[in-house]
């Protein structure tokens, strides 16, 4: 007699699948209403219009910009972290992490009040002729505060995990500390950099508070994919839906790219850190917040 | 060509004075805690002591005294490491884990490839020069790793139990790859079993509490142990008393009561001979099989009757092993069902003073 194919018991009770249930409709739907009210017969003319054209090569630009600076700040900042000892860690720690749960627009303030005319820094950089407001360096900045906790968050938790083992056996082998950040340190958090450089991509995409605030809306100058996406729906809703669903497959694309590929980084992971085991990653917002 | 080493950590209670000969290979041994990772750690450069002073082939690793502040990096010490687990790098072929010390040495990739194939070559790994460390097991990872190890051409091997995490048909495997590779090297060796000392170590050191407790040829070591510890690796049982002219008499605690005369071959210094030694601490050692187990004190000589209470029995080999008052006896497994032995009872261990060496400690 052959037993019918059952799934081992899970102990789920049946109200909590329930919740879970209505739990993933909060977010698919949104997505379907988006799909279901596009104006597909125009949508390439919608997509491909100047001012889409503009916000789409800015927004791409400016993020791919603001992941790299956030890889060559993020990895040294992890690093120290993680590895390092020094008095005010934790409070280090803890402030670098601040952007995640900051809303954004306030984050703007604050870079505003620290490169803007009047701000901390900005007599200085008048007098060496910098003018960071209000130009694409200050939406790659705004977009770098919001995305390097991402980074940091990612990175910092892969070095924990790994120990410091592998350095100090590379050190005995006779690698100066060097030669053991690029040979041994950097390739075993590589997965976790990749994770990390993708979330930061997608959250610099999706930023919209802090670099209206700080940047402002100047076609082709300062006006990113949200922002021109912000407009449009006053005044041309079908443009406003097609851009939308240009950043929602883009975050799709993101998620996948992140977590989604089987044998991609998410296998790697607990192979590279050996038996202790899990990837860290945070749970963060792909698309990011618009706020 | 040689070693030396003195140094303190006094967190960790750590004081140990220790040299090498130029081809010299030392087991340390100790129990847990004793501080044979820190002695690893503080020549590989991985801890800082408190104070001392170690050279390695005329080179200072350290120099750390008041008003003195001399320090060698890891890196340029020339003391590789070879831990428990082999650490390869995860995301190197294993020859290029192998190449990565004469890599880093600035050896060429092409001419560092050729050595370290060779080196794998000498740990019987060759087939495995172009294998992930994911893809090997502990056996092979660990052969690899010696390899890695001996290919950074280090003047001073450092192991830390290498033989701890593999399975029983491979540590004899790298035990004999060991032996071939250490002879004619500077080596330390930490490990836990008494073999890995008889089979590689031309000398032992047994660390208690952060201190040498005993320090010599790991034959001497072994025959004639001067702490418990060396003892208990050489399984034999350890009595620590006062020389008497004809034996020893106990000092007593352990569960053993104090004065009572233990006899045997004495073994004194040559000049003074036996005699000479009275009233100097000495031990009585004896292997297990010398006791014997009674339930009424009646049998043998008395003065190597010992009332104890039995706190344990266990297999060994086909004998049974009986515990009490810090002793061990073995003996038949007829014999102990015949007395009915049990934890808690109260039993008399006799030794055969023949079986007994005495010297002074």
């Amino acid at each position: 007699m052959k037993l019918p194919a059952r799934q081992p018991y899970t102990g789920i009770p049946r109200w909590v699948s329930g919740l879970a249930v209505l739990a993933a409709l909060v977010v698919i739907l949104p997505l379907i209403a988006i799909v279901a009210r596009v104006n597909w017969a125009n949508f390439i003319p919608l997509v491909t219009s100047e001012s889409a054209l503009d916000a789409l090569g800015l927004s791409l630009r400016t993020s791919a910009a603001s992941t790299l600076l956030c890889i060559v700040l993020g990895v040294p900042l992890a690093l120290v972290l993680a590895r390092g000892s020094f008095p005010f860690q934790r409070l280090l720690r803890s402030l670098v992490l601040l952007p995640l749960v900051l809303p954004p627009v306030v984050g703007g303030i604050a870079l505003l009040y620290t490169f803007g005319r009047q701000g901390l820094l900005g007599g200085a950089l008048q007098v060496l002729g910098i003018q960071i407001a209000f130009s694409t360096t200050a939406v790659v900045l705004a977009q770098t505060f919001v995305a390097l906790p991402f980074l940091v968050v990612s990175l910092e938790g892969a070095l924990r995990i790994g120990g410091q083992k592998y350095e100090a056996v590379a050190a005995t082998l006779g690698a100066p500390p060097g030669v053991v950040f690029r040979r041994v340190t950097l390739p075993l958090i590589l997965p976790g950099l990749a994770s990390g450089a993708v979330l930061s991509f997608a959250r610099s995409l999706g930023e919209f508070g802090a670099t209206l605030t700080f940047a402002g809306s100047l076609q082709g100058v300062t006006r990113t994919l949200p922002l021109e996406i912000y407009l449009q729906r006053e005044t041309d809703p079908d443009a406003a839906v097609a851009l939308s669903l240009v950043l929602v497959a883009v975050a799709v694309a993101v998620v996948a790219l992140a977590y989604g590929r089987p044998g991609g980084l998410q296998r790697q992971g607990p192979a590279l850190w050996g038996r202790s085991g899990q990837r860290p990653t945070t749970p963060g917002t792909a698309g990011g917040t618009v706020r | 060509m040689s070693f030396s080493f003195q140094a303190a950590v006094a967190q960790r209670d750590f004081d140990v004075s220790l040299a090498l000969g130029p081809t010299e290979t030392v087991a340390v041994m100790g129990p847990n805690g004793a501080g044979k990772s820190t002695l690893l750690s503080t020549i590989a450069g991985l801890v800082w002591p408190d104070s001392g002073r170690a050279e390695l082939n005329g080179r200072t690793l350290f120099h750390l005294e008041s008003g003195i502040h001399q320090w060698t990096p890891p890196h340029r010490r020339g003391t590789a490491l070879l831990a428990q687990e082999p650490l390869l790098f995860p995301h190197l072929t294993a020859v290029d884990n192998v190449a990565f010390g004469p890599r880093s040495a600035g050896v060429p990739p092409r001419k560092a490839k050729e050595h370290a194939l060779q080196w794998l070559a000498e740990v019987e790994a060759e087939v495995l020069a172009g294998r992930r460390p994911a893809g090997l097991s502990g056996g092979q990872a660990q052969r690899v790793a010696v390899a890695r190890a001996l290919a950074a051409d280090p003047g001073l091997l450092l192991l830390d139990e290498p033989m701890a995490a593999l399975d029983i048909h491979s540590a004899p495997l790298l035990r004999r790859l060991l032996k071939r590779v250490l002879a004619g090297r500077q080596a330390i060796i930490v490990t836990h079993d008494v073999l890995d000392a008889l089979m590689l170590a031309d000398r032992v050191v047994v660390l208690e509490n952060g201190r040498i407790a005993e320090d010599g040829p790991t034959r001497d070591v072994l025959e004639r142990p001067r702490s418990p510890f060396a003892a208990g690796l050489a399984g034999l049982n350890f009595v620590t008393g006062t020389l008497t002219a004809s034996g020893l008499r106990t000092a007593g605690g352990q569960g053993i009561a104090p004065n009572l005369e233990i006899a045997g071959h004495l073994e004194g210094p040559g000049e003074s001979g036996p005699a000479g030694a009275a009233g100097l601490p000495g031990a009585a050692v004896f292997p297990p099989s010398a006791v014997s187990v009674f339930l009424a004190d009646a049998h043998g000589s008395p003065r190597n009757s010992f009332s104890v209470e039995v706190t344990e029995l266990e297999p060994h080999g086909d004998q049974v092993r009986v515990r009490g008052g810090g002793l061990a006896a073995d003996i038949t497994p007829a014999a102990s069902a015949e007395l009915g032995l049990a934890p808690g009872m109260r039993a008399h261990f006799v030794i055969k003073s023949a079986a007994v060496s005495i010297y002074a400690t």
